[in-house]
């Protein structure tokens, strides 16, 4: 080694370097791809039929694909360029997916903002025709949170209940029968669409038993809904708990519906809360079984049993089929507070599944 | 306080599948009993049967009898809720309630009884039952904790802790120290040394050293063959079966020969 000069050894560092790492594109490489890649596209947008922004953008990743590959496979060899082709491929395809959603979200933010202010929030519709500004949608609030609420009182503690009949109790039955029907409802009703239990419930509800149409027969609707999601949501949730954890409390004496209310449930918290919104935040949407079960309503009515009610998607289904400017505007007024209604139902489902569920040390 | 276990010619199933035959043994109150055997052969399986655990897996039965000090523990009249209460378990692997702070998880067994407690009982509980397992110095500052924050060998001094907590006449143990590195084995073993002062404990191992340690008698169990349920070979004093074993299989099992 001493007999090596400086620039020898610099130089046989070099070469140990270059076998190791093998020739890599330079730094500025894929944004110089990027640069060539847009400045091409353009250049085709103007000369060729290659036209419109959407076209254009194709054109530029497509030709960056081509240029970053081609390039990639001169210098670095095959095995790095399939590499940043699936690398580019990945992100292209998550940015495709991500699009529609940001996009959908904008628009909601944008238009929604415009026409929302105190008013739009503590009024109602109550003789303000379609084509006049103001008004508000105060009385479908009162009526998503009442009816939603109701659907929740019934339909978490009875889905809760049915997973936990599933999990703890069915396999130590003697017939499998009663789990598996349940299991096929349970089954069924996930796969019934939202229209035809509004249409069930009208006609059992309001037909045959004389009910009168209102928020309240709109909850029983909403509650079939969410039953099977919580119904399947908490079912794998409570599969997940160890049976060490079930066997270390039935051990020590912890009669058996205490060990599901004490070890059980609080393990798996976090899982039940989660699904049992995402339950919720999908009722909150539903339209099809309010308009068959409670229809529309331009006036507050804060007696979920009594006469139709508004709720925010009927309000938003109703606000925009009058069609007029002030009236598709207060449309998407109504689709921001839906939104943000459900992010604050997750948000604090979220705080509460922390708080209670599992402690990490 | 610590009572005799006697079984006789007991059976146990795994829905049809017969998983130990034909086995009967005797443990004596304060003493420490071991079962040892190759993997498969019901060890755990008679284990579990001794404190009505074996039933809680969906289509597991017990045939034959079980008393504890004469009272058959099949008994109809008997509450396995009971029968727990009094033969306390640890696992093989540690198993703190990981929604539970230290200081939960050691009285969870009297909470979750149902009776109330004043705080001054349950903080004397917490102290006795932690030092019992020989864990109070190492988590004494620190009781408010999560209970799955502890090292393996400190989480299952928990469990040891959590179990006796209940003041139970016998502690059954499942290979309570396989998961563990060699210094908490040892501190797992100097417990069970102190432990027998008070309870009857009987120890499955996979370690003969560690049975050879700990236990006056030794179990050892064998199966005749792949699907062919288990069977008690032979049981007698620990210093019996290591030196002069009355059966052939057992001596080949001590001396390595197979297993
Ligand atoms: N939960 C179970 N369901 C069905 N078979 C089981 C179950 N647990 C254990 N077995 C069977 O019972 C036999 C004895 O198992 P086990 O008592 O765990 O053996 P050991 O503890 O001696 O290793 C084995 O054949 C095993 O496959
Ligand atoms: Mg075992």
């Amino acid at each position: 080694m001493s007999e090596l000069t400086r620039d020898e050894r610099a130089e046989s560092e070099e070469l140990l370097h270059r076998a190791l790492a093998g020739a890599r594109l330079p730094r500025w490489g894929i944004a110089a791809a990027a640069v060539g890649a847009i400045a091409l596209a353009i250049i085709l947008n103007l000369t060729t039929s290659v036209a419109g922004v959407a076209g254009t953008v194709v054109v530029a990743v497509l030709l960056f694909l081509a240029i970053q590959t081609t390039w990639s496979f001169r210098v670095e060899g095959r095995r790095h360029a399939v590499d940043r082709l699936a690398t580019t491929a990945v992100y292209a395809t998550f940015i495709v997916a991500l699009a529609p959603l940001v996009a959908v979200l904008a628009t909601v933010i944008v238009k929604g903002m415009s026409v929302i202010s105190s008013t739009f929030l503590t009024t109602s519709m109550r003789n303000i025709s379609p084509r006049s500004e103001g008004g508000g949608l105060y009385h479908a609030l009162i009526g998503t949170l009442q009816q939603v609420g109701i659907a929740a009182m019934f339909g978490v503690p009875l889905g809760i209940l049915t997973a936990i009949y599933l999990v703890e109790y069915a396999p130590f039955a003697k017939s499998r029968r009663l789990s598996r029907a349940i299991s096929f409802f349970v089954d069924v009703m996930t796969g019934v669409p939202s229209v035809v239990v509004g249409l069930f419930i009208f006609t059992a509800f309001v037909l045959t038993l004389g009910m009168e149409r209102s928020g309240f027969t709109a909850s029983l609707a909403l509650t079939i809904l969410m039953l099977p999601v919580v119904v399947r949501s908490t079912e794998e949730m409570l599969r997940i708990v160890p049976r060490e954890l079930r066997e270390a409390s039935y051990a020590l004496g912890i009669p058996k519906w205490r060990t599901i209310l004490k070890i059980v449930l609080p393990t798996a918290l976090g899982g039940i809360v989660t699904g049992a919104m995402l339950a919720i935040a999908r009722v909150a949407g539903e339209t099809a079984p309010l308009l068959l079960t409670t229809f529309l309503s331009q006036s507050i009515n804060t007696n979920p049993f009594k006469g139709p009610q508004a709720a925010l998607p009927t309000f938003i289904w109703d606000q925009f089929t009058s069609a007029t400017d002030a009236s598709v505007n207060r449309a998407w007024g109504g689709a921001l507070v839906l939104i943000v209604l459900v992010m604050v139902l997750y948000g604090a489902a979220k705080i509460i599944a922390r708080y209670t569920g599992v402690k990490r040390g | 306080m610590a009572k005799r276990i006697d079984a006789t010619d007991v059976d146990i199933y795994y829905g049809a599948f017969k998983a130990v035959e034909g086995v009967s043994f005797a443990v004596e109150p304060r003493s420490v009993t071991a079962f040892i055997g190759p993997s498969g052969c019901g060890k755990s399986t008679v284990l579990r049967a001794l404190n009505r655990m074996h039933e809680v897996i969906p289509g597991a039965y017990v045939e034959g009898k079980i008393t504890l000090d004469g009272e058959d523990i099949y008994g109809s009249t008997i509450d396995p809720v009971n029968v727990r209460r009094t033969i306390g378990m640890v696992f093989q692997r540690p198993n703190p309630f990981p929604t539970m702070s230290i200081y939960d998880n050691v009285v969870a067994g009297l909470r979750l009884e149902g009776k109330k407690r004043s705080k001054s009982d349950l903080d004397a509980v917490v102290e006795g039952s932690l030092r019992g397992a020989n864990l109070w110095d190492e988590v004494k500052d620190r009781l408010a904790r999560p209970g799955s924050g502890l090292s393996g060998g400190q989480q299952q001094r928990l469990c040891i802790a959590r179990a006796i907590a209940i003041e139970p006449q016998v502690l059954l143990m499942d290979e309570p120290c396989s998961a563990l590195d060699p210094i908490s084995t040892l501190a797992i073993e100097d417990l069970i040394d102190q432990l027998k002062e008070r309870f009857t404990i009987v120890i499955v191992t996979h370690n003969m050293q560690q049975a050879a340690r700990v236990s006056e008698t030794t179990a050892f169990f064998n199966l005749a063959g792949v699907g062919k349920p288990g069977k008690l070979v032979e049981i007698a004093p620990t210093d019996v079966i290591f030196s002069t074993p009355t059966q052939q299989a057992t001596e080949d099992y001590i001396s390595g020969r197979f297993g």
